[in-house]
């Protein structure tokens, strides 16, 4: 009733080719901002923001990545939990050997070294696609999984084989390590998704978008237009990478604290998101923020939702439960709107322009 | 329609002088000939019509002159420049463009994304500044997207701009993909069967928009075509090709009258 566009002219390309050419669109991601950057930090619990919204951020980062990759590129990746990985251990070390530069620009720069590892395994993508690129892929998964472990190297010789992160400040807050709080931690994640779904939006948006999505249609075509099929592939891989690696480094750093990478960039990851990015909507930026928030809300609900209005729900069951939701979740996308949650939220918003007429 | 009439290797070559010429081209696949020693050659600003029945190697042609097939024997010599083999993406920026029998848009963009992708070659703003999509990039942007307006507005599909092209019905397709070649501002227009499976009244579209190509742009236009009375009536000089040999070169009322042209397409009595 209220999403109407009537009366909005646009006299400039430059509006027409606006991301949110629609004011209520506007407004909408405004409140949204507004509500993710002052009400959620002064009103939500460290439990909310350190449970739910702060693994939402790092998967919708995740997403991101995969989703420039697989969605917008077409080509089928299964290595984001080793990129993801990669981004990790080059934070670590590079905060290691420069303590004193701050770790957010490691954080941010630790995605060109995952840049340059995917794109390294995005080679194969010239010849081959489909099942057998996701198949090389996971070569990548494997043999990096096994850099995180046999590599002692990548976590400083430590002797419990994790990630120990230190602790880092900004402007003398501590915003990684013991003494981060989550809403400090909350924030400062908060502030690297935003600008990198802003850059995302932009190159995607733009020719390097076209490229990409040309190539996904059409491979044969997008030669025809002068688009060379491997710098093509190449860069979504990067970019992709690049994403993944950043997504990866803030798991560690602001989420998890320091863990062990065998856990948290193995394979069980990359489907993970993955699924993520399905159920989302492959081709689609706002599909990863769905995509992450159901997958990741979802199980928070049944652990820790159920019990509270009274459902006794032990931690395994919940755990099985989440396993089949997310199991037939996946089938009823594939088969009632393989574009996600993506397509559903634009025929809602189309249905709403239209009201009360059906077209 | 300024912009259209400057390109950057247009000028030397005059009208009517051959801008591409295709001598003794053999193309095998294992021990099928698909192509036998061929030879015929396209002049600058007229329309080429490539004809023959089905399996007759008109489409291997096209592949061949714009670099996805590399002829085993023979040689082809465009804009003076003679060359065996080619990759697309090269042919492309020498000025070729193509469209496709079975319509290969991108399925997922809308029209407007479509055309866009046609002017990939002349957009050369680095990376750097597609991150912010601020300052050159979204100049270029911006005048790219009204040279691929004034080619929306010369094909009449302006209701279509931000459809994906996915939910077009056919007609319209070719006709975006129509649009896309010529948003590369192609010195040749390699079509491949434009008509096919169209209605009347939608041929008669398509046929007026390959002349009004031709006047306003001037560019030179290889056609493939089933249509008999379209090719005749478009065409300025008809190859025929059968069983991957040539058979006949001329002007339509020529071939028209040519026994093994006849032969070819009605039958002989044994």
């Amino acid at each position: 009733m209220f999403y109407r566009e009537a009366g909005q002219y646009k006299k400039t390309y430059s509006a027409d080719m606006a991301v949110f050419p629609i004011l209520q669109d506007r407004i909408g991601i405004g409140l949204i901002l507004a509500t993710a950057a002052i009400i959620i930090p002064i009103f939500g619990s460290n439990f909310f923001i350190s449970t739910v919204m702060i693994p939402f951020l790092v998967f919708s980062l995740g997403a991101m990545g995969l989703n420039i990759v697989t969605g917008y590129t077409g080509l089928i990746s299964l290595g984001t939990g080793a990129f993801m990985g990669v981004g990790a251990f080059a934070c670590y070390k590079l905060t290691t050997y420069f303590p004193d530069v701050n770790i957010i620009i490691w954080i941010l720069a630790s995605g060109v070294f995952s840049a340059a590892i995917g794109a390294l395994f995005g080679l194969p993508s010239l010849r081959i696609k489909g099942f057998y690129l996701a198949v090389a892929t996971l070569a990548a998964q494997f043999f990096l999984e096994w850099c995180f472990v046999r590599v002692p190297w990548l976590f400083n010789y430590n002797a419990s084989g994790a990630i120990e992160v230190p602790q880092r400040t900004l402007f003398g807050v501590a915003i990684t390590g013991a003494n981060a709080t989550p809403t400090v931690r909350y924030m400062v994640l908060l502030g690297i998704v935003v600008l990198m779904t802003w850059v995302a939006s932009n190159v995607l948006h733009g020719r390097i978008g076209r490229t990409f999505m040309a190539v996904r249609d059409m491979d044969i075509a997008a030669e025809l237009m002068g688009i060379r099929l491997l710098p093509a592939k190449l860069t979504a891989f990067a970019m992709s990478s690049f994403y993944c690696g950043v997504a990866g480094a803030c798991m560690m750093f602001l989420w998890y604290g320091g863990g062990e990478a065998s856990d948290a960039f193995n394979i069980n990851q990359s489907f993970n998101i993955l699924f993520m990015v399905i159920i989302g909507g492959l081709g689609s930026l706002i599909g990863c923020f769905f995509g992450a928030a159901l997958l990741n809300i979802v199980p928070i609900i049944l652990k820790f939702g159920l019990p509270a209005i009274g459902l006794p729900l032990a931690g395994a069951t919940a755990e099985h439960i989440n396993h089949l939701f997310v199991g037939s979740l996946i089938i009823f996308f594939l088969i009632v709107e393989p574009h996600g949650l993506a397509r559903l939220w634009q025929i809602t918003k189309q249905k709403l322009r239209t009201w009360p007429f059906p077209y | 329609m300024n912009a259209m009439n400057h390109s950057e290797f247009r000028q030397d070559i005059a009208p009517g002088a051959t801008l591409l010429a295709v001598d003794n081209v053999t193309l095998r696949f294992g021990g099928v000939k698909a192509i036998t020693d061929v030879s015929f050659d396209i002049r600058k600003g007229e329309v080429r019509a490539i004809i023959g029945p089905n399996g007759a190697g008109k489409t291997s042609m096209l592949n061949v002159i714009n670099g996805f097939y590399h002829p085993q024997e023979g040689r082809i010599t465009y804009r003076g420049q003679t060359r065996s083999k080619m990759r697309p993406h090269v042919a492309a920026s020498q000025g070729i463009a193509r469209t496709f029998q079975n319509v290969a848009l991108f399925k997922g963009m809308t029209t407007l994304d479509n055309i866009m992708v046609g002017r990939t070659l002349k957009m050369r703003t680095p990376f750097f500044w597609h991150l912010f999509r601020h300052g050159p990039a979204m100049r270029e942007e911006i005048e790219h997207r009204k040279f691929v307006e004034e080619i929306i507005d010369f094909l009449e599909i302006e209701h279509i701009r931000k459809v994906p092209v996915g939910k077009l019905p056919y007609g319209l397709q070719k006709r975006v993909e129509l649009g896309r070649a010529l948003a590369m501002q192609p010195e040749l227009l390699l079509l491949d069967e434009p008509m096919a499976g169209m209605n009347l009244e939608e041929k008669e579209d398509m046929c007026r928009f390959i002349l009004d190509t031709k006047e306003q742009y001037g560019t030179t236009i290889a056609l493939i075509e089933h249509d008999m009375g379209v090719v005749m009536d478009l065409s300025d000089r008809v190859v025929v090709l059968e069983y991957g040999q040539k058979i006949a070169d001329g002007t339509p009322d020529e071939v028209k009258k040519n026994q093994k042209v006849i032969d070819a397409y009605l039958g002989v009595a044994h």
